[in-house]
């Protein structure tokens, strides 16, 4: 993939205006969002004691976020113990140096990736490219938005915006030795995609992997993950990488009986995803490195309402029960993390000095779905409002906010405003002239009573007091 | 500054003065479950996959009628001895849980490497009555992280395209399970 999200122009209002036009789009999404959404509640609904998970889970990860050097020291000492080697990022730059230093050093070109949220967000593959490594997705979504030269649009199912013949027509395009009589039935996608990468599997000899845990304790790493494709690239290649966020790390092994009860139900809406791989340092003859990822992670923890956002475990429910991602689609986002956690997480990690990440904390409606569904009760509209009240304004925004505090602070003032209102009502427009259309294209403007309340209270009680 | 001092110490300043967290653990660790064979059979189903459950003594004869014609890997054993060509495995497992249907290989003996039961298209899981724990942190708890762990919940599965269930990408498509009381 050549193109990147990082520095993408636009704002989210004005990419969602585009989705919204997409009604394939629009169909997709609600059947993919509504599907996900009736299964994960009817699994959460066999557990009596879920509530008692979710606290769990938000402490287990509140604690490792208060005490997170400690622990992350704990995890260096345990997977360098298990013949592993730790290595630190501070940022996307330094992350992909150390990847591609660490492939060049096995004398490989081509290496195969699990899917990961945190290679996507430090651009990995594009990284590699320009090292002269070519990096192979081979989760079948994640094959699909690389084949199709794309981006991810969700964290669980990222080419959930291409139905099954844009699928096809996709690897008819890109796929080397597709069937010539390949149908748009998903078996057949399937099958194509299992005979494309299996050659690939067999022989590469690095691989690049994320985790959804890490426990301190022991120094085990672990990947949920449905097809299989990331047990060949966890076990088949001699070199395995994993780059993973400093906030994944779990204080103990016990701590994994909440979070594989939390995840697999959140995310898929499954008792348990079909695979989940745990290892400890270099196991069966690998070579095993660990980059441990900061890239805006510490800025966030820095922030007192803003860090619970780094208990997110990537479920994507918030993404599911959102009457906005819905809509709008996971591009409008412009960030591998689309939806309500995305439009806390992105503008915490990047901060808001483009126009796209300063829009993403009005991207929500403040309904509140997404934090009832977290399984780590992380309060998104809490977050929302705190980073809308942190966001830049427009200085035509501030003069306006400034008059109207003016004119709200002092109650003689306001009745006079409403007063001139209610007198000028007959010269107000349909539509707002210039910039301020923006809010009139897609709402009617408030109708202004012919007289205020206040006017209505001293006029009516004045007449009760004279009977 | 290395790397590593400098994460650090941002963290230590980002933290400093924050109070430190409780954790509740009020959560079920264990559940009472009549018929925990049924319960793993029933729940093993669910996920597309071949269950039988027979008496151990039965079990051998199965096993041989499972195999029949096919060229399998049998860990530790004589057996197919090339992951790409063989059709399929068979092994034994460490714990499986009743109320996810999950099989937990801790690759020890009978259990082959991890590459044994994922690259060949069919796995036979011998699972004894006895290994079956009722819910996941019991299965946790009897578990040693320093092994090398798969947690194999029904056959290989996607749902990427339009959240059609397909199953068998690149692990086994067939997982059969031949639970012995």
């Amino acid at each position: 993939m050549s193109a990147t999200f990082i520095g993408m122009p636009g704002s989210f209002p004005k990419n969602a205006e585009k989705a919204v036009q997409n009604s394939q789009l629009r169909f997709n999404l609600r059947k993919a969002t509504h599907t996900i959404r009736g299964k994960r509640a009817s699994v959460v609904g066999e557990l009596p004691d879920w509530q008692e998970l979710r606290a769990a889970g938000k402490a287990i990860k509140d604690h490792t976020l208060r005490n997170l050097d400690r622990y992350l020291i704990q995890m260096e000492e345990a997977v360098t113990r298990a013949g592993g080697t730790v290595h630190w990022a501070r940022d996307a730059a330094e992350a992909n140096r150390i990847v591609a230093g660490l492939v060049k050093a096995t004398g490989e070109t081509e290496v195969v990736k699990v899917k990961s949220m945190a290679t996507q967000e430090i651009n990995l593959n594009d990284a590699l490219a320009a090292e002269g490594i070519t990096a192979y997705e081979t989760d079948l979504a994640e094959l699909i938005v690389q084949l199709g030269d794309d981006f991810p649009s969700h964290i669980l199912v990222p080419a959930i915006h291409r139905n099954r013949s844009e699928i096809r027509e996709i690897f008819l395009d890109k796929m080397p030795k597709v069937p010539e009589n390949l149908t748009d039935d998903p078996p057949a996608l399937a099958e194509a995609a299992r005979l494309h990468l299996r050659e690939r599997f067999l022989k590469s000899k690095v691989a690049i992997s994320g985790a959804n845990f890490m426990v301190a304790e022991t120094g085990t790493l672990v990947v949920l993950e449905s097809e299989g494709n990331g047990r060949m690239c966890l076990t088949l290649p001699r070199t395995l990488i994993s780059v993973v966020g400093i906030e994944k790390l779990l204080p103990s092994w016990r701590d994994l009986e909440v979070f594989l009860q939390l995840l697999p139900r959140s995310s898929t809406g499954e008792r348990m995803n079909p695979y989940t791989s745990m290892w400890t340092g270099a196991v069966e003859g690998q070579d095993f490195h660990l980059v441990l990822l900061d890239n805006g992670r510490t800025d966030v923890l820095a922030d007192e309402v803003g860090r619970q956002a780094l208990r997110c475990i990537r479920c994507s429910a918030c993404l599911n029960v959102c009457p906005v991602y819905e809509r709008a689609g996971g591009h409008a986002y412009g960030s591998v993390y689309p939806g309500p956690i995305g439009a806390i997480l992105t503008p915490q990690l990047r901060g808001m000095g483009s126009d796209l990440d300063a829009s993403l904390p009005y991207a929500s409606s403040l309904c509140g779905a997404c934090y009832e569904v977290c399984p780590v009760a992380i309060d998104i509209p809490e977050v929302l409002v705190d980073l809308r009240a942190k966001a830049p304004h427009a200085a035509a925004e501030r003069a306006g906010m400034k008059v109207a505090g003016w004119i709200f602070n002092d109650h003689k003032r306001l009745a006079k405003a409403q007063r001139a209102a209610t007198k000028l009502r007959k010269l107000v427009p349909k539509r707002l002239p210039g910039p301020l259309s923006a809010w009139t294209d897609t709402r009617d403007i408030p109708e202004i009573p012919d007289e205020s309340f206040r006017d209505w209270w001293e006029r009516t009680r004045r007449s009760e007091r004279s009977e | 500054m290395s790397a590593r001092d400098e994460i650090l110490a941002r963290i230590g300043k980002a933290v400093a003065g924050a109070q430190d967290v409780e954790i509740p653990r009020e959560y079920r660790t264990t559940q009472q479950v009549e018929d925990l064979v049924g319960l793993f059979a029933e729940r093993v189903d669910d996920y597309r996959a071949i269950v039988h459950v027979l008496p151990a003594a039965e079990v051998p004869a199965k096993i041989d009628e499972l195999l029949t014609g096919r060229r399998m890997i049998r860990p530790g054993g004589d057996g197919w001895e090339d992951l790409n060509t063989a059709d399929g495995v068979v092994t034994t497992c460490a714990v499986a849980i009743a109320e996810t249907g999950t099989i937990v290989l801790d690759h020890g003996p009978g259990q082959g490497t991890r590459a044994q039961t994922l690259v060949p298209d069919y796995h036979l899981c011998v699972v004894r009555a006895d290994q079956i724990v009722s819910c996941v942190p019991e299965a946790i708890a009897r578990l040693d992280p320093a092994r090398p762990l798969t947690w194999i919940s029904g056959p290989s599965a996607t749902s990427d395209i339009e959240l059609n269930r397909v199953e068998g990408v690149h692990g086994p498509r067939t997982l059969e399970v031949v639970i012995s009381t």
